[in-house]
């Protein structure tokens, strides 16, 4: 298999203005060296508090961000050395699922306009068959193509999302980016949404990140899941393996605090203390440290490194290696 | 709203100017208070005014007040329009691009500097001097007007647009279309403008208000439309000298800038209401 998207040392800092003349006093590190490859017809899960830096990665993954350092490839090209024109042709084979169904929808298009526009430009369709390739595409995404004519308000949030989906799916794209697009919705809108993806993937083979801080909603879609707090991977795993050994204490964390549905099942809380340090001034050593159960003196001073536990199992920890 | 009506419907009576004729001189009729019959020996039939009286009495050339009023109400309201038309596309345009381009940078300063401090400058002119003076230098007729009122008026459009552009630019919708390549113009044009539109079309309502203020004042003070023809600033501005002998002179097109004004706020006032809601259902 080869990869669609290769992650490399990918970096956002954000500077911080302030004091007299209003000069940079800090930089928020949002994403700091992050690493990972998507392959054709693979979900990566990519999991983490709020602010952590998962949609900054997701975005800078089809550069809606431009990254300070570091290399997107995608499909081989480097996505941040591409000139305008290089990229605007790579553009729909990528495309982004967002969040929130009601701001990523414009309040003035018809649906016809918001699916069909981007195929009017990048001739996937023109003015005599538009309709017919919209409602082509409505119906993957299970809505009926008698909803062509109206506007977004009209719909509810599961069927806007959808509508999200298929103007991502329109340009027929490679590689999708879906940030968060299931945690505005109901639970049983969620399953619905997750279904649609999965069955989209099994029939186009379309390379997915997908950004969730619901490790059940994540587990249950992607194939390996990677685990970021404070702008870095601390582990990535095949999600079974994942599932069965976890072995960064932030992962143990996050897999306690999930609920689970068998109340005689007996849970091991791992109680994390404090808050989600900033990220414009982070821990020395191991970010995780302050919080970490399993704290040693080396984390205070010295960042882990990335170590290979099993195949495709890596983790950024103290306790293996070295 | 029926305000707004009642301004057109002014508007749509003036193609009737051939009825009111506003131009013909009765120098035996000259003075006559508003609702006084003719005197059909001092003057021909042709020249006699519709129904035989002068609805709102003649001037100090005979003239019949309401067929003027009449004429004054198509160009007032022209260069309201108009000028307002000149304002919010000059202001739309320098709104959107410094909402839209903000952060990049042109030598050593960003494009939002730029246009924004010009705004300020522009905004430090006092603006009805800066038409004097320009008035002045250019021949005093209707469009030189419109166009100078239309380019002095522009940067409260431009300040509204840029600042619903910066909060459009990190929506959704707009991420989306450049994750999907449309065009920028596009973008901007067709993505964000009708989103960012209803702030200032509230504010134009109002801004028609001022251009037909400004237009009656530079043509009370002798420098807008010229005389023979008629806007309700000159009919003012002539009346004003026989306040005391025919006080209808300067009271009648006084009023109808006051009611009108006070419609066109009135009306913006409305709209702002009326979006509101709107918007916060995310139509």
């Amino acid at each position: 298999m080869k990869p669609v998207l290769q992650v490399r040392a990918l970096k956002k800092f954000f500077p911080v203005y302030g004091g007299f003349l209003s000069h940079v006093v800090g930089q928020v590190r949002a994403v700091d060296e992050v690493s990972f490859d998507i392959f054709e017809g693979e979900t990566l899960g990519l999991v983490g508090e709020s602010g952590c830096g998962k949609t900054t990665v997701g975005r800078m993954t089809i550069r809606l961000i431009e990254a300070t350092s570091g290399q997107a490839l995608f499909e081989g090209q480097d996505l941040f050395q591409l000139s305008p024109q290089e990229l605007s042709a790579v553009r729909p084979r990528m495309q982004i699922i967002f969040q929130d169904p009601y701001s990523s929808l414009n309040p003035r298009f018809t649906v016809e306009r918001i699916v069909g526009e981007a195929m009017l430009i990048h001739n996937r369709a023109n003015r005599m068959n538009l309709k017919e390739k919209v409602g082509e595409v409505l119906e993957k995404v299970g809505l009926s193509s008698r909803y062509m004519k109206r506007y977004p308000h009209e719909f509810s949030g599961g069927q806007r999302q959808r509508i999200g989906i298929a103007r991502a799916l329109a340009l027929d794209p490679r590689y999708l980016a879906c940030d968060e697009p299931v945690s505005a919705l109901d639970v049983s809108i969620q399953a619905q949404i997750i279904n649609l993806l999965q069955a989209l993937q099994e029939e186009t083979r379309i390379s997915m990140l997908f950004i969730s801080h619901d490790l059940n909603v994540v587990r249950h879609l992607s194939h390996r899941t990677a685990v970021m707090y404070l702008g870095k991977i601390v582990e990535m795993a095949p999600t079974p393996v994942l599932n069965r050994e976890a072995a960064h204490p932030y992962t143990w964390a996050l897999l306690a605090a999930k609920p689970e549905l068998d109340p005689k099942k007996k849970t091991v809380h791992v109680p994390l203390k404090g808050d989600v340090p900033s990220p414009l001034n982070p821990p020395s050593g191991c970010h995780f440290h302050p919080r970490c159960p399993e704290a040693m003196e080396q984390c205070k001073t010295r960042p882990p490194r990335m170590v290979e536990l099993s195949k495709g199992h890596f983790v950024s920890c103290h306790l293996y290696g070295d | 709203m029926a305000l707004l009506g009642l301004a057109i419907l002014g508007k749509f009576l003036t193609h009737a100017i051939v009825v009111f004729d506003p131009v013909t001189v009765r120098l035996s009729e000259k003075f006559l208070p508003p609702l006084s019959p003719y005197n059909a020996e001092m003057v021909s039939r042709e020249d006699a005014p519709i129904a035989g009286i002068y609805l709102l009495g003649t001037d100090e050339l005979g003239r019949d007040v309401f067929a003027r009023m009449l004429e004054g109400t198509s160009v007032s309201l022209t260069v309201g329009f108009i000028a307002v038309g000149i304002s919010i596309l000059v202001g739309v345009f320098f709104g959107g691009l410094a909402g839209y381009y903000g952060p990049r940078k042109i030598l050593f300063l960003t494009v939002d500097t730029l246009i924004m401090r010009f705004v300020d400058i522009m905004l430090c002119f006092p603006t009805f001097f800066l038409i004097l003076t320009v008035v002045a230098l250019l021949p005093p007729n209707i469009y030189n007007i419109m166009i100078v009122i239309g380019l002095t008026s522009w940067m409260g459009t431009t300040r509204f647009v840029r600042a619903e552009f910066l909060s459009l630019r990190d929506q959704d919708f707009v991420q989306a279309a450049r994750s999907q390549a449309i065009p920028e113009w596009r973008i901007i044009f067709i993505h964000m403008v009708p989103n960012a539109i209803a702030p200032v079309l509230v504010s134009a309502t109002i801004g028609v208000a001022s251009a037909i203020l400004t237009e009656s004042s530079l043509s009370f003070l002798g420098f807008g439309v010229q005389p023979p023809d008629a806007t309700w600033g000159n009919i003012l501005a002539d009346g004003k000298q026989f306040i005391f002998d025919a006080p209808w002179l300067t009271f009648i097109p006084g009023f109808t800038i006051l009611f009108v004004v006070l419609a066109f706020n009135l009306c913006g006032e409305g709209l702002r209401e009326a979006f509101n809601p709107k918007l916060r259902e995310g139509v």
